[in-house]
């Protein structure tokens, strides 16, 4: 198990390329999940301002 | 009469303690500083994400503490210490994930209308040294990702000039800047920052600009619709 987590930690992780574009797997992620979390935030009711003016 | 006439007239106000509190009672009153309730316009998932990122602070801040006083020998080999040192990590992307959303919905709102300019101001800071902090954070890892990380970065500051004093592969010189002035540093500017937001309140949005009675300090009524409170 320890031996895997080293491995994991040293390895260089996944890339994605589009041309001259390259962006860690990771990186990726994270600001999808930014984007998805500000349109969200946007668009979704907050709770117990139902009614409110 | 209102409070600032009545600070005003405070009769015994001769010393630079006796000003300050005047000064700050003026600038901050404690109803301003720990408010009961908040604009309408608060009610809204846009606003969550400046408290989700001093939230996440706190666990960068606590972990961190645990990690100082078990030092690297514990966190390298241990359990326990490697789930704090991975709390640690995840709990300041989680930071700057919140920062970042936080950051586009108030420069989309234009934060700094209304004289909130130092309090834009100050929230760059904060993400500028968080970036510093977060830097030499990387730098401690004590393994070939921070080796990497250094050499690539000492050519970027050696281009600036301030390599020969910030010498990025000077790791004990790196560990007191991550465990002592960048935590300081980032503590102090969030604070002032949350006290800028507790003195110009939050930013209305804005088509409700001209009704922002934080701003004009007009009390709220119920003909205006943007200024209903919520409990």
């Amino acid at each position: 198990m320890n031996t895997l987590l080293l491995a994991m930690g040293d390895s260089p992780g996944i890339y994605l390329g589009w041309g001259v574009f390259t962006i860690q797997l990771g990186n990726l992620i994270i600001i999808l999940t930014m984007l998805a979390l500000f349109g969200l935030a946007l668009v979704l009711p907050f709770p117990g301002s139902g009614g409110r003016k | 009469m209102t409070q600032d006439e009545r600070l005003d007239r405070e009769p015994d106000v001769h010393t630079w303690t006796g000003r300050a509190r005047v000064w700050m009672l003026k600038k901050l009153p404690p109803d301003k500083l720990l408010p009961e309730d908040q604009p309408s316009y608060v009610a809204s998932w846009i606003y969550v994400f400046g408290m989700g990122a001093i939230g996440s602070l706190l666990i960068v801040i606590a972990s961190g503490v645990i990690l100082s006083l078990n030092g690297p020998n514990w966190y390298h080999i241990s359990a326990l210490g490697h789930f704090v040192n991975s709390l640690h990590l995840w709990s300041v992307e989680l930071m700057f994930l919140t920062m970042v959303v936080h950051l586009w919905g108030k420069f989309w709102m234009a934060s700094w209308r209304g004289g909130r300019a130092l309090t834009w101001i100050t929230g760059v800071g904060s993400f500028a040294v968080s970036i510093v902090a977060a830097f030499t954070g990387y730098l401690l890892q004590t393994n070939f990702d921070s080796q990497w990380i250094a050499f690539e970065g000492k050519d970027a500051l050696n281009a600036s000039g301030i390599g020969a004093w910030f010498n990025v592969s000077n790791l004990g010189q790196m560990f007191m800047w991550h465990v002592t002035l960048l935590p300081l540093a980032v503590g102090a500017i969030v604070v002032l920052h949350v006290v800028l937001v507790r003195m110009r309140g939050v930013v209305p949005p804005i088509d409700a600009a001209a009704t922002d009675s934080q701003l004009t300090g007009v009390p709220a009524t119920a003909t205006e619709p943007t200024e209903a409170k919520v409990n």
